[in-house]
């Protein structure tokens, strides 16, 4: 029978051939927890498991990402409570200077093509960038899979989206994601696994398939994938350790699909989400003039090396207006330092910028990207709920964007710098 | 299987127009601000404390309620809170024509029934259903019942190792009577 790339990838994590909406026992590769989840999970474990060992210590991880290094003391007791566990448990730690996890786990070669990973953190399934299925779950889940190595899971079913045509010269793969986030909305792929396919995607780079496969979580999909690879890409994730491209799975000819979508990209410019809901996306030229406070450029959908390459171009040393900030927060220790090597990080201090030590920024209220009421925030992450990162509003847009519109003073296009 | 029956009063979310709200996500439903907190009995109180017009909840519920909402209901983050804040309120079913996929299941892993009926909208917006009506809901067959209104209507019924994990009280006690 012909196969989707997730049906594949639970195949042969199961022992069996999987059909969608099959309920199965699937065998992990990986299993994760951050300092958000990872005490629950601790306290689950110790009531539940008392002292039996995890079911496999090289496959079982903790990453602090959220709160790094801990800036309140509930944190801080919550990430010891994590450390003293994985050290009498003997499994790693990734502690607070790391960076967010799942980027982590990317370059250190832990999650790989036709793996499956599992952890405290919805945008896991970011890990579809690189070939392999990670999912987000909750600590009751995530507690048993520390003890057993495995899950129950549901197969989904597959839609296809055909990204059709050629976006403009000033769209970046933000941009191509808030309107594949805006075409396929919260109701489209809900609940499905998407395989993207299509010249404008098959032409990303690893950043900007990062960037993409983090934001499935917000158009309800369980993972995304683009399985077309380019030479560039290809090149990229060879240099990833451990990264072995024979295990990269395609779908088979004749593999059944729910669905088969086709968004037309020809001519996308920058986009912008307004508050408060991810797929809520207007053109620019809608929302321009809109006077913001703070820019934020980070989180794991754009917190690699090449969106603050992206951000630095528009800003080329020029002063941000006065009066607004603008914070940078880097994925990880291993871009940051890049960053630094590059020049970057002074590039962008030099324009009056915030540079943090790395992590996953104000997503979930831990660190850098809080806003005050009345606040207008500009944000490169995935989510602008109502008061998710505060009282303020947000709007999502790509780093040139961002970068843009903290010179500024007000959201604009790059175009117009 | 045997079947598990549900039956109670229901909170129905609707926005200040009646209208149900949808993509409910988990910050709505317990702030990312109470993500450091590990015991459940504290979470209760901060049940839909970021939903306009519902920030009021935990003072309202009582024991044995079921709340009812739009469609993909706990969409967004992983955290277990989400869920356990409504099960330290006693809730004992939550009701949506669709969830988050994450929610589902962290619901499932800790036995709260999470009811997925597409035509939620459709009894509100014909007034077939509204707080306070009692519902009666059928786990293993998919039956449900507006006690009030003597309706009766069909959701998704669980089957297999979902409704295993319910009758057993949550996935950890389901493992544990495997081993046994």
């Amino acid at each position: 029978m012909s196969l989707t790339i997730i049906e594949k990838i639970i195949s042969n994590h199961s022992g069996q051939q999987v059909k969608p909406g099959e309920i199965v026992w699937m065998n992990l590769d990986l299993v994760s927890a951050r300092d958000f989840g990872g005490p629950n999970v601790v306290k689950h474990y110790r009531r539940e498991y008392d002292d039996a060992r995890v079911f496999d210590a090289s496959r079982v991880v903790f990453t602090f990402d959220l709160c790094v290094p801990a800036c309140t003391l509930k944190y801080a007791d919550n990430q010891q409570v994590c450390r003293e566990f994985a050290r009498q448990q003997g499994f790693r730690v990734f502690d607070v200077d790391q960076g967010i996890g799942s980027h982590v786990m990317i370059e250190q070669g832990l999650a790989g093509p036709g793996k499956t990973v599992v952890g405290t953190d919805s945008h896991l399934n970011i890990l579809g960038a690189v070939g392999c299925f990670g999912q987000g779950m909750g600590d009751v889940d995530i507690t048993f899979s520390f003890r057993t190595g495995r899950t129950w899971f549901e197969v989904p079913s597959t839609v296809m989206v055909q990204v059709k045509g050629q976006p403009s010269t000033l769209a970046t793969p933000k941009d191509l994601t808030l309107f594949l986030c805006k075409s396929l909305g919260t109701k489209k792929v809900a609940l499905k696994a998407v395989e993207f396919y299509g010249e404008a995607v098959r032409a990303l780079s690893l950043d900007g398939r990062i960037t993409l496969c983090s934001m499935v979580t917000e158009m309800a999909g369980i993972v995304g994938f683009v399985p077309e690879l380019n030479e560039a890409v290809q090149a990229k994730m060879m240099a990833l350790p451990c990264f072995d491209l024979k295990n990269w799975i395609a779908s088979d000819q004749g593999a059944q699909y729910e669905e088969i979508i086709e968004v037309d990209v020809s001519g996308l410019g920058p986009q912008v989400a307004v508050p408060y809901l991810p797929h809520q996306v207007r053109d620019i030229e809608e929302v321009q003039g809109t006077k913001i406070d703070t820019g934020f450029i980070g989180s794991c959908t754009n917190g690699r090396g090449e969106d603050f390459r992206q951000a630095a171009q528009i800003l080329k040393g020029q002063k941000i207006k006065e009066g607004v900030t603008l914070k940078c927060v880097p994925a990880t220790r291993q871009v940051y330092r890049q960053l630094l090597e590059e020049g970057i990080l002074e590039s962008l201090i030099n324009s009056g910028a915030i540079v943090s030590n790395p992590g996953c920024g104000g997503c979930a209220e831990g660190h850098v990207g809080l806003t005050g009421e009345g606040e207008v925030q500009i944000s490169t992450g995935n989510r602008n709920f109502y008061g998710k990162q505060g009282k303020g509003k947000t709007y999502l847009a790509s780093p040139a964007v961002v970068a843009a519109s903290c010179l500024a003073g007000e959201i604009i296009s790059p175009e117009e710098i | 299987m045997s079947e598990i029956i549900i039956e109670g009063r229901c909170w129905v979310l609707v926005d200040k127009d009646g209208f149900l709200i949808e993509d409910i996500d988990t910050d709505q439903i317990y702030h990312n601000a109470y993500l450091h907190l590990t015991d459940r009995k504290l979470m209760g109180q901060y049940a839909l404390g970021n939903l306009e017009g519902w920030q009021d909840f935990a003072q309202k519920a009582r024991p044995g309620d079921i709340v009812v909402a739009g469609r993909n209901f706990g969409a967004g983050s992983s955290r277990q809170q989400a869920v356990d804040c409504f099960l330290a309120l006693g809730i004992a079913a939550i009701v949506a024509p669709s969830f988050g996929a994450i929610y589902f299941r962290n619901a499932v892993n800790s036995a709260l029934p999470v009811i997925r009926w597409a035509q939620v909208d459709e009894w509100i917006r014909g007034n077939n259903l509204k707080s306070s009506d009692r519902l009666q809901l059928k786990l293993a067959t998919g039956q449900g019942r507006n006690v009030n209104r003597n309706l009766d209507f069909c959701f998704t019924p669980f089957s297999g190792v979902q409704l295993a994990i319910i009758q057993a009280g949550g996935l950890f006690n389901y493992a544990h009577q495997l081993e046994r």
